[in-house]
């Protein structure tokens, strides 16, 4: 049994140790938010964050993950709550079949929680490791400034700490 | 008396020693001139000059990271320090715009600039003075007609005494063989091509060659491997230990598409050079393996690889992040490009390109797309990341083990910043 610590909360997993968290996270926690794109850590649709990190996590065992604080895009917000970057990707409306999206709000999550007002080429940078082929790139750059704003305003600090409805 | 004497003696001995190595140090400025204007260089010759410019690679030192090109600004880092590249646009005040012709072939033969100062030899100047007169005059013109960028490189970080140029003059006088190439008539045409760019331009042996405790490459282990930015350049002769031994035609391959599939993927400080060589005729890629192919002697058998002992920790970490790719029959069926049994880093007396590799992830040679492989930076402690290289040395390699791997990841770790926001943590393995 390896302990998994996801979004805060632990899950006791019975699985081989040399299998990819993806299908950890997907087939046994019931956790879909990140997705099975290329399978070899190109494409960036699996992402999750590790410690804060971003990570392929269809290439990552969960061996190496005692003990590491795993967060994934249902850890971001809910439904409900959405979370500053979830809320700015659903007002850009940067999703167009949505596959990469999760991938994409991962890096996001992690360059503004290490880089507050990021400058366009470091976005840009940041999201390299991802791919989207519907083509939403641009909105997609949109959304993650938006999102930099409202994760320096009080109000989405507030709404994602508390739960408190933003409307 | 006497002391006086032996006294005076010495005094007079180092004033003239001193005077001596003043007169050998000193070099003369030559006279500044007006920057040309395009129509002063024919366009046949700006065209060589380009073709020679990528060989030589020029843009990657002398280019900061998003930078104007040839700029200046580049960090090229040391064992003495940090060697910022120049500006080589030809601004009259920060670049080269108001040197001659002359002081252009100067700077490259003998490693002085137009007021005389001498210059690092991280400005490979022991290969370009290899250079033909004709080459040099090409490189100035297609320098020369660059947009001028205003832009001043920052300070040399070098400790003291190194920022005395001066001394360089002493460095020159033990290591510098000045003059150009000579064709060796008992070899072909293609073969002289190749050793005279390879030898010169493409200063080949600036990474590829060890260097001494002065920094200059021992001459007599020509291309027995040596290092650049942290990374291990393999060795281009004899003592090569790739399981399948390089060819020309897999020289090549590598050269001119950055992979040969039974042996290596070009990465780290040898990724800019093939995105250089990308413009380069292949007639001229071809001479220059066929050089270093004829350098890189007999074929010999791998010694077999070694058993990976059982309840190996690394091999489950292996069987969930490299197998996918790196095994055959994969859920994918993908074929990763190069065979770890085949191979070159994996064979080599050094750990820090396997090292770099999982650490950072590979590009592809145009480092245009997503990454090939992925980093593990995020992913693996430092002690993982050592058992890992650990057991893909014994699993595909039957070369001795390596030996501090656990240092070398640390100075990878650091040097590279490969840690991001949780860094210290994963680094301490908690």
């Amino acid at each position: 049994m390896i302990t998994l610590s996801v979004n805060g909360r632990d899950h006791q997993v019975d699985a081989d140790p040399a299998t990819p968290l993806l299908y950890v996270l997907r087939d046994d926690l019931e956790m879909n938010a990140a997705k099975f794109g290329c399978g070899l850590g190109q494409c960036g649709s699996c992402m999750v964050l590790v410690d804060g990190a971003p990570v392929v996590s269809c290439v990552t065992p969960i061996v190496v993950l005692e003990g590491r604080a795993i967060r994934t895009v249902e850890g971001l917000g809910t439904v409900d709550d959405p979370g500053p970057v979830q809320r700015a990707f659903m007002e850009e409306q940067a999703a167009q079949c949505g596959y990469c999206i999760p991938g994409f709000m991962i890096s996001a999550q992690a360059l503004l929680e290490r880089t507050p007002s990021p400058s366009d080429a470091e976005i840009r940078d940041a999201l390299k490791p991802n791919l989207c082929r519907c083509g939403t790139h641009m909105r997609i750059m949109k959304a993650v400034r938006r999102a930099a704003g409202f994760m320096q305003t009080a109000d989405a600090g507030a709404t994602t700490s508390n739960g408190e409805d933003r409307r | 008396m006497r002391t006086t004497r032996i006294l005076g003696g010495l005094l007079l001995l180092a004033v003239v020693g001193a005077g001596g190595f003043a007169a050998l140090a000193w070099r003369s400025e030559l006279d500044p001139i007006k920057p040309p204007e395009r129509s002063a260089f024919p366009p046949e010759r700006i065209a060589q000059g380009a073709k020679l410019a990528s060989l030589g690679y020029c843009a990657q030192c002398h280019t900061a990271a998003g930078g104007k090109p040839f700029a200046g600004g580049y960090p090229l880092k040391t064992p003495f320090g940090t060697i910022y590249g120049t500006n080589i646009t030809p601004d009259p005040e920060t670049g080269i715009g108001t040197w001659s012709e002359e002081a252009f072939a100067r700077s490259m033969g003998e490693g002085v600039d137009r007021e005389g100062h001498h210059l690092y030899p991280g400005f490979p100047y022991d290969h370009f003075t290899r250079i033909s007169a004709d080459d040099n005059r090409a490189l100035y013109a297609y320098l020369m007609t660059r947009e001028p960028v205003r832009a001043e490189a920052p300070a040399n970080e070098l400790p003291w005494p190194l920022q005395f140029r001066p001394l360089l003059a002493g460095w020159k006088l033990l290591f510098l063989d000045q003059g150009a190439f000579k064709d060796d008539p008992a070899r072909s045409a293609e073969w002289n091509r190749g050793a005279y760019l390879a030898e010169g331009v493409a200063h080949c042996g600036a990474c590829h060659t060890p260097r001494n405790l002065l920094g200059a490459r021992e001459t007599d282990r020509k291309f027995a491997g040596g290092e650049s930015e942290g990374w291990h350049a393999p060795a281009l002769n004899e003592a090569s230990t790739a399981p399948v031994p390089w060819d020309q035609d897999s020289l090549y391959a590598y050269l001119r598409k950055g992979v040969s599939e039974d042996h290596a993927l070009a990465a780290g400080p040898m990724a800019p050079v093939i995105r250089n060589l990308s413009s380069v005729p292949d007639e001229d890629i071809r001479a220059m393996a066929t050089y270093i192919a004829d350098g890189m002697g007999e074929r010999r058998p791998a010694p077999p690889a070694g058993a990976v002992p059982a309840g190996n920790g690394a091999a489950t970490v292996y069987a969930g992040a490299c197998a996918t790719c790196h095994e055959p029959g994969g859920p994918l069926q993908f074929a990763a490009p190069v065979d770890l049994a085949k191979a070159t880093s994996i064979a080599q007396p050094d750990p820090r390109n396997v090292i770099q590799a999982i650490m950072g992830g590979v590009m592809t040679p145009d480092a245009a797309a997503a990454p090939l492989m992925p980093g593990f930076a995020h992913i693996l402690t430092d002690k993982q990341f050592a058992e890992l290289t650990a057991y893909l040395r014994t699993r595909f390699s039957g070369q001795p083990a390596w030996t501090d791997i656990e240092g070398h990841v640390a100075r990878i770790r650091s040097e590279t910043g490969s840690a991001g926001g949780s860094s210290t943590r994963i680094a301490k393995g908690e």
